[in-house]
């Protein structure tokens, strides 16, 4: 596994449904990511300490708990767009307009191929704009931007020991060296496939960007029945 | 002897998931959920496959519930209870009860009582249907071990 040896990416996944969470979860692990899952927006936002109220403009937000300087390093926030209450668009919004933590990147998902939804999540700052099934193959696609943002906080942090900057550095300050052009490892996993499968184009072309490809990712194509397990427990 | 039987569970293995994929109860996706399953994780797909499997009984059962009086049918939650099976149909790979779930979703869209209760008898169907070929696998699949094990121990002779 090529990059971050020494710290794992954090990723904070968000789903209301426990089957989903399950399954982003697993395939996070299987990335090396470490993951938090938690199943609504408003955990999500105490997870990453805005419910504390110091950065967020919420006059709701409590402020009974002590401030907690020490904030959990996410590297990466990946929700779904439909949930209850706080939608994954509204947890979207919520963090791009807290100052702390604006940068974190967000990655929004969704059954659903509505490219209007899609245009509108992009625009208030998502990253990316997954269509579920999510597949191994997209998940490659996070590594650029979580990389942008432990360089930074990398960055912020010597800033801070040396010259007591605060908080809210502009992002334009420390100018990311990791461009999306990074060399990112596409990881060939060994195909278990032992059948011949049927290549599935079920995916309507959505009209334009970030549409998942599934081409991008691991080819599930390969006909060659190929038996090697021995606990291949189905 | 033990490696003929061996072979012919291989094969056995091998052909039915082939027909299980050729019949169209399972998709692409399916073996993206095997691709996630490790050394690590060797019950991955059985959870995941199990959590499935009690998602659908519990769905079908409040959607039901939501349709059982002509004059006052839910369709909000009809609605959700198909939105989230076909999400969590999708996810697995499980092709015919996602299929049945596009036709469910347009008939709550319409709000047919009718063509809902036809396919939530479907889909009701098709998850059991699926439920008994998968267990039929993971059998085929125990036997595979057992022989294996037992051909792993004469070797040692």
């Amino acid at each position: 596994m090529g990059m971050a040896a020494e710290s794992q990416f954090h990723v904070l996944a968000v789903d209301d449904s426990l089957f989903d969470r399950k399954l982003i979860e697993r395939l996070l692990q299987k990335s090396s990511c470490q993951v938090t899952t938690v199943d609504s927006g408003s955990k999500a936002l105490e997870f990453l300490g805005l419910r504390q109220g110091i950065d967020s403009n919420d006059p709701n937000a409590l402020s009974t708990a002590p401030v907690n300087h020490q904030v959990v390093e996410v590297n990466l926030i990946i929700t779904d767009y439909c949930m209850p209450g706080m939608t994954g668009y509204d947890l979207l919004k919520k963090v791009k307009e807290s100052s702390a933590f604006r940068d974190i990147p967000v990655v929004i998902m969704s059954s659903e191929n509505v490219p209007a939804r899609i245009s509108r999540c992009l625009e208030e700052g998502a990253e990316e704009f997954f269509l579920k099934p999510v597949r191994l193959a997209d998940l490659n696609k996070l590594k650029p931007h979580m990389m942008k943002t432990k360089l930074k906080n990398q960055k912020l942090e010597e800033i801070e020991t040396t010259s007591k900057v605060e908080n809210g550095v502009p992002t334009a300050v420390v100018e990311p060296e990791i461009k999306d052009s990074t060399q990112v490892e596409i990881e060939i996993l060994p195909l278990q496939e032992d059948l011949l499968l049927i290549k599935e184009e079920e995916q309507t072309l959505s009209t334009n960007n970030k549409r998942k490809s599934v081409e991008e990712g691991i080819s599930t194509d390969r006909a060659r029945p190929r038996f090697d397990g021995i606990a291949t427990a189905v | 002897m033990n490696t003929i039987v061996v072979a012919q569970l291989q094969r056995q293995f091998q052909d039915y998931i082939v027909s299980l994929y050729q019949q169209g109860f399972l998709d692409n996706q399916f073996s993206e959920l095997r691709k996630l399953q490790d050394e690590g994780t060797p019950d991955f797909v059985a959870e995941v496959v199990s959590l499935f499997f009690d998602d659908c009984s519990k769905l079908i059962n409040t959607m039901s519930i939501s349709l059982e009086r002509p004059d006052n049918v839910d369709f909000k939650q009809v609605d959700s209870g198909v939105h989230q099976l076909k999400g969590s149909s999708s996810s697995v790979g499980a092709r015919r009860v996602k299929n049945v779930c596009i036709s469910f979703k347009e008939c709550c869209d319409v709000q047919n009582r009718e063509g809902c209760l036809r396919c939530l008898q479907q889909v009701d169907y098709e998850y059991k249907m699926l439920k008994t070929k998968l267990q039929d696998l993971f059998n085929v699949s125990f036997k595979l071990c057992e022989n294996l094990l037992v051909l792993l121990v004469y070797s040692f002779y």
